[in-house]
């Protein structure tokens, strides 16, 4: 079934092969993963690819990508993709970025604020939190975060297909590949550039939507607000008795907003 | 050979002084399933106080009176009662003025996670100078715990860990001032004043849990491997990885490449020193020393490290499940069953001889046969468990009495020679390129 919707293909980046999966028709989106790497192919693109062609790669050290040396924080990793985008002829183009990835696409934003028509920042880190705490990964088991991440494992019906099948060595292997390269990038400060916020201040008429789980227990809502603070005209919607992951807690109302805000 | 002892220096209670500490400490070592985040209001300063100097002081007195061990061997760990050295090289500067022959043996200083390897040159430098060149450093990248206690990015520790090693060689043996521009090191005037008295430097030797990484590096550098009171059987076979290593580097190992650490307890009763054996075990000891969520930091190992985890970490019951939801809701019987568990390991723990306990007569033979299969040209006697100050010193005592001179004789007629008495790597290999048998795999099947 996935086979026909999506394929993989590699585009070639600063050295590497980085892993791209391709999926849908239309117009390109960008969607970067999170901090966790690729979890896989759900409902929500389902319903985004039959009007968008979802584009989706890899971050360079995550899963099958190969690390490249010099990429040693989220700034540089975003360069990495602006330069993507430049190379493949993609720019001005829509992104969706979840958590580290929504970080990846603020940096972009404020790296260049044209790079992109439209953002949907999901849950973003990248942001000192002013009350509360970012949820630190490295502290807990890879599991133990992943259970985090959704309000009730239970009654999220996607949840035990995030990152393939769950409790294998593969996937142990790909969770700790995705904790080792976030941790060369986001160590320390943990999961935040501190002049990020400011950097975004001086971004003007951008068009971000800012999405939010009110039980998100990974990103506070003070990181949330500061992004709303920080980007003049951004949007922000919040989802009741939804965690981290809006897109599979609540997928109708997720696809529901991106549409409405990305246009068809 | 080179006869040395080491200690954890663990923060505990003895239990037949004061039963209820002893008993409290090691419940809440137990409830958290690890020694690495025991909350430190479990603390006392004066206790601490007190056994830190006893520590000391079992050094000094060996130094003076037990003459027969060459060295002492210190480590450190950081925010664990595991281990009272946080910061070792402060005892190491104590011992330095206060002995006066044995050679203090660090192993090893973790270099990632001390940060700042030109702060470290310079503090090693002072303590070889201080002891008037007795120094042994060595160089550890820390256990996965210590990358949480130092805050030190583990996926950049291998990195941090070979550039340090090299920086301090250079600043210890490159004329100064110089500048290093590395690739996560840099230094834009190095000339540190005080340089260590051994020319060119300090020789180093490397401790590790049977790492081939580390192997692998020790052998290319020359560098004698002292491996952690490890299993044997694992242990041999990285000391044919090493061997083999040596051999591409175009020399023959030999006992003087290899060491091994050994948990002991000797006293002149077979019983007692038995029973004083098993509190080894506080705790869980290993197997608690850290969950696995901090024994293994993000990125701090190998693909190939990680892909070995990765099979062990996921069958049922294994140690990488997540403990944290239920480790501190436990009821004081289902403390006491885990306890239990622990304890009734004990005679596993003595026929593997990951404890070798009894009067000197009864243990000779057994580190004799160590010394057979290993054939290290180092060994370390470890002392720990919460014993008493007096059963510890009885304990060196009888090592330096007895044990050490029939474990020398036996050790000459193997041709166990330490790195002082031939260098690491100095060997040449035999005629078209082959390499002799560094440990004798065969002598661990025979009876001892």
């Amino acid at each position: 079934m996935a086979s026909q919707e999506w394929s993989e293909r590699t585009v070639r980046i600063a050295g590497i092969n980085l892993p791209v999966i391709v999926g849908g028709r239309g117009k390109p989106l960008l969607v970067l993963h999170d901090e966790l790497g690729y979890p896989g192919w759900f409902n929500w693109q389902r319903a985004l690819a039959k009007e968008r062609t979802l584009f989706i790669p890899m971050a360079p050290g995550f899963g099958k990508a190969p690390r490249i040396e010099w990429v040693d924080n989220v700034r540089d990793l975003a360069c990495v993709y602006a330069r993507m985008l430049r190379e493949e002829g993609l720019e001005n183009i829509d992104v969706i970025g979840f958590s580290f990835g929504g970080w990846v696409a603020a940096e972009m934003i404020a790296n260049y604020p044209a790079q992109f028509r439209r953002s949907v920042l999901v849950a973003p880190g990248g942001i000192k939190a002013s009350k509360g705490d970012l949820m630190d990964l490295f502290l807990v088991p890879a599991q133990s975060y992943l259970r985090a991440t959704v309000l009730d494992p239970s009654a999220t019906a996607e949840f035990s297909n995030l990152y393939g099948e769950p409790n294998t060595p593969e996937q142990y292997e790909l969770l700790e590949d995705a904790r080792a390269e976030f941790s060369r990038v986001a160590w320390e400060p943990y999961f935040h550039n501190p002049s990020l916020p400011h950097l975004l201040e001086g971004v003007a008429n951008q068009s971000v939507l800012l999405i939010w789980g009110r039980q998100d227990r990974v990103v506070p809502r003070s990181v949330i607000d500061t992004y709303y603070r920080a980007i003049a005209g951004s949007k922000l919607v919040m989802f009741e008795n939804c965690g981290h992951r809006p897109e599979i807690e609540k997928t109708d109302e997720f696809v529901s907003e991106v549409r409405n805000f990305l246009g068809a | 050979m080179h006869m040395m002892w080491f200690t954890e220096r663990a923060y505990h209670y003895d239990p037949e002084v004061e039963p209820e500490k002893y008993r409290l400490l090691e419940n809440q070592v137990i409830r958290e399933r690890s020694f690495y985040g025991t909350p430190n209001r479990f603390f006392d300063a004066e206790h601490g106080a007190k056994l830190i100097n006893q520590y000391l002081d079992e050094k000094v007195y060996t130094d003076e009176e037990l003459l027969n061990f060459d060295g002492v061997m210190l480590n450190e760990h950081h925010g664990t009662p595991f281990c009272l050295g946080a910061v070792m090289d402060v005892e190491a500067a104590v011992l330095a003025g206060k002995t006066k022959r044995i050679k203090i043996v660090l192993l090893g200083n973790p270099v990632a996670t001390v940060g700042n390897p030109l702060r470290l040159a310079e503090e090693l430098a002072m303590i070889d100078l201080i002891s008037g060149g007795r120094l042994v450093p060595g160089w550890v990248r820390g256990a996965g715990s210590e990358q949480f206690a130092n805050n030190t990015n583990p996926a950049l520790n291998r990195e941090l860990f070979e550039e340090g090693v090299d920086f301090i060689i250079n600043a210890w043996t490159t004329p100064g001032p110089f500048r290093h521009e590395g690739k996560r090191l840099h230094f834009r005037h190095v000339n540190p004043w005080v340089l260590p008295l051994q020319k060119p430097h300090p020789p180093f030797w490397i401790p590790g849990l049977i790492s081939p990484d580390t192997a692998y590096w020790c052998a290319k550098r020359r560098y004698p491997y002292v491996a952690l009171a490890t299993k044997l059987e694992p242990t041999l076979e990285l000391w044919h990885f090493y061997a083999e290593a040596a051999a591409r580097e175009g020399y023959q190992a030999g006992p003087e490449n290899f060491g091994y650490l050994q948990p002991v307890m000797i006293g002149d009763n077979q019983e007692r020193a038995e029973e004083l054996g098993k509190r080894l075990l506080f705790g869980g000891a290993f197997a608690h020393f850290a969950r696995p969520e901090w024994m293994f930091p993000p990125g701090y190992n190998s693909k190939a490290a990680t892909r070995r985890l990765a099979q062990l970490e996921t069958g049922p019951n294994t140690s990488g499940k997540p403990m944290f939801t239920t480790t501190g809701e436990e009821t004081e019987e289902q403390i006491e069953a885990v306890k239990n568990r622990i304890y009734s390991g004990y005679p596993k723990v003595l026929k593997d001889m990951q404890m070798i306990a009894g009067t000197p007569d009864n243990v000779i033979p057994k580190l004799c046969k160590i010394l057979e299969v290993l054939r290290p040209g180092i060994f370390s006697f470890w002392l720990d468990g919460p014993v008493s100050a007096k059963d510890r010193k009885r304990c060196l005592e009888l090592i330096n009495r007895d044990v050490i001179p029939a474990m020398r004789e036996y050790g000459k007629n193997l041709g166990l020679v330490s790195p002082f008495e031939r260098k690491p790597g100095s060997r040449p290999l035999g005629p078209d390129g082959v390499y002799a048998a560094v440990s004798n795999p065969e002598a661990l099947a025979e009876e001892y």
